[in-house]
């Protein structure tokens, strides 16, 4: 882990602050329609912060990563990285999608490896680096590999390391442990906090499960029902560092937030519902 | 408590398939000598006219000649080799032109919408024509055969490359973009790769298209080569070197057949193995 800090102090980029300004996202729907998927977003998430986006499904979560990263642009509304407005991919940003994104023709090393070898470094180089990341997430002896013959959870944890080895001062992480069972999922959390507090990256984490938003992060923020806004902001007052997340959960504070947080998300996740009943019933 | 009867049923189930594999086997021997043997006979009483039908025998016979005393225009074997370099040549340029264009055009949708229009009129001619056109300008030798191979691969695989790019995941073009690719390098680590299945999907009907852009390009005009072979027996009213000729044809485009699969696998060897992989060789 020593070669990743020191490039962490000579990347200027270093986890700057992420500012959304009355961003807005509109697609064009298969049918020619316009549809809005988030409108109005404004967030501030300090640099070097972890931030954790909860929200219904199908608001806009992903979008609003999307944006942040720079792989698409607002309809409307702007998105500063580091006092940078983004305009194309933003430097130093990594990204864990949602989906699989492994390419699967090639071998799990070559995978992990991609993402030095197109910063320039050289093959040997890469696979060194991405020989250590597959020891890192319990993948070693996995290498030769290629994608599909891995579980889902092995998917996920080797698209991490692709992610993680480029040394992101940005990170993107659209529900990352969705796919993984509750052991698995507690044992990548902790690894993930402390490879987070050693490099610091601002983080954007989308999740459905408020237990692990609250247990990780710096800022919840909760997303009304499409088109999404910021409907709350809680900051996560616990001290760090947390420890081991599966213990967090019985504290008097953590229990406190979680019960405010929960109340502003169940509005809207019951609305979400509501919506959804009524648009059938108009269906018929 | 079932170990045993499980593999009972296995070995059942193998020694099944086994017999299966036989059953067909030898219907397919038996159907070869039932239409062969039905042929001669037929032709040796004379029920059909030989004249018309030839026979397997006298096509045995033509070829023995052929390939002991040479054609009126060289050995017999220079005939293969001569079409069977138009084909090869044809079909490598053809395939990389398709590549190529397929992949620019699926990259570049301005490039695309402007020539769509003139591609739809090209693909709608019958390109065999353009045969005449190439002798008339490359003349008798090999290029104008070439270049009628080339033509009718080009279109094949053209068009399914560029389906390939256009069908390539945007979560995968996104990662690479993500971890740093530039344009060219999304193109070649996950535009290509991803096309690739495409493509080679369209070479197995690429190949069968470059022989035939060989012979017919023989046919309209040549010194040497099997589609000369054919279009001469024609004129002598040689059924049996006709079909003599359309055998070797067979035989080589089997062969290449058979070389383009050992490549197939080994292109698309990260690709999860299909349950039917086992009656690949079926028809
Ligand atoms: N490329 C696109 N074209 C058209 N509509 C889109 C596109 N991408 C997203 N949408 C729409 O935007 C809305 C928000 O999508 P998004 O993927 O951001 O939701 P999400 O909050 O991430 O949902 P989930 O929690 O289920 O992942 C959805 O209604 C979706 O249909
Ligand atoms: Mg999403």
């Amino acid at each position: 882990m020593e070669v990743e800090s020191l490039s962490m102090i000579s990347n200027p980029t270093s986890g700057g602050d992420i500012v959304l300004a009355g961003v807005t996202k509109r697609f064009v729907t298969p049918t020619g329609q316009a549809m809005t998927a988030i409108r109005d977003v404004n967030l501030k998430i300090g640099a070097g912060k972890f931030c954790a986006i909860v929200g219904p499904t199908g608001c806009g979560k992903s979008t609003t990563l999307t944006l942040t990263s720079g792989l698409d642009t607002p309809s409307a509304g702007t998105v500063h990285v580091g006092g940078r407005q983004v305009d194309g991919i933003t430097p130093g940003v990594g990204f864990v999608f949602q989906h699989d994104a492994l390419l699967p023709w090639k071998s799990v090393i070559a995978n992990v490896a991609l993402g030095p070898q197109l910063r320039g470094a050289t093959k040997t180089e890469a696979r060194e680096l991405a020989r250590d990341w597959l020891t890192t997430v319990g993948l070693s002896g996995f290498e030769d590999h290629y994608p599909h013959q891995l579980s889902g959870g092995m998917r996920k944890r080797v698209q991490l390391a692709a992610t993680l080895i480029n040394n992101p001062s940005l990170l993107m992480m659209d529900e990352p442990f969705s796919a993984l069972d509750v052991q698995t999922r507690a044992i990548m959390t902790n690894e993930l906090m402390r490879l987070w507090e050693q490099t610091r990256p601002s983080v954007m984490f989308v999740t459905h499960d408020l237990e692990e938003a609250i247990a990780i992060a710096d800022q919840v923020v909760v997303m009304t029902v499409g088109p999404a806004t910021v409907k709350d902001v809680f900051e996560i007052d616990l001290p760090r560092p947390r420890g081991q997340i599966q213990d967090i959960r019985f504290e008097a504070r953590f229990l406190e937030l979680y019960k405010m947080i929960w109340t502003s998300l169940r509005e809207e996740v019951e609305r979400s519902y509501a919506m959804a009943a009524s648009r059938k019933a108009g269906d018929k | 408590m079932s170990g045993a009867q499980e593999i009972d049923v296995a070995q059942l189930a193998r020694a099944r398939a086994a017999r299966y594999r036989k059953l067909v086997l030898a219907g397919r021997v038996g159907t070869l000598v039932f239409i062969v043997g039905a042929w001669q006979l037929l032709t040796d009483y004379k029920i059909i006219d030989p004249f018309f039908a030839g026979s397997p025998l006298g096509i045995i016979e033509r070829l023995a000649d052929w390939f002991t005393h040479g054609t009126a225009y060289g050995s017999f074997w220079y005939q293969i080799w001569v079409t069977m370099e138009e084909s090869l040549l044809g079909f490598i340029a053809g395939v990389t032109a398709g590549v190529f264009f397929g992949v620019l055009l699926g990259e570049v949708p301005l490039l695309s919408d402007i020539l769509t229009p003139y591609i739809k009129v090209v693909n709608a001619l019958p390109r065999i024509v353009l045969g005449s056109i190439f002798v008339i300008w490359l003349g008798l030798g090999l290029p104008s055969k070439v270049m009628l191979a080339a033509v009718l691969v080009f279109f094949v695989v053209f068009f399914n490359a560029y389906q390939g790019v256009k069908s390539v995941d945007r979560n995968l073009v996104n990662h690479a973009r993500i971890l740093g690719a530039s344009r060219l390098e999304v193109v070649w680590h996950v535009v290509v790769p991803s096309a690739t299945s495409w493509i080679i999907a369209s070479l197995h009907v690429a190949l069968g298209f470059s022989i035939i852009g060989a012979i017919v390009g023989e046919f309209l005009g040549a010194q040497h080569g099997l589609g000369l072979v054919i279009a001469t027996a024609q004129n002598n009213f040689d059924t049996d070197g006709v079909f003599g000729a359309m055998l070797i044809i067979g035989i080589i485009a089997i062969s290449a057949e058979g070389l383009m699969a050992m490549a197939e696998k080994r292109l698309l060897a990260w690709r999860p193995a299909r349950t039917n992989d086992n009656n690949a060789g079926g028809i």
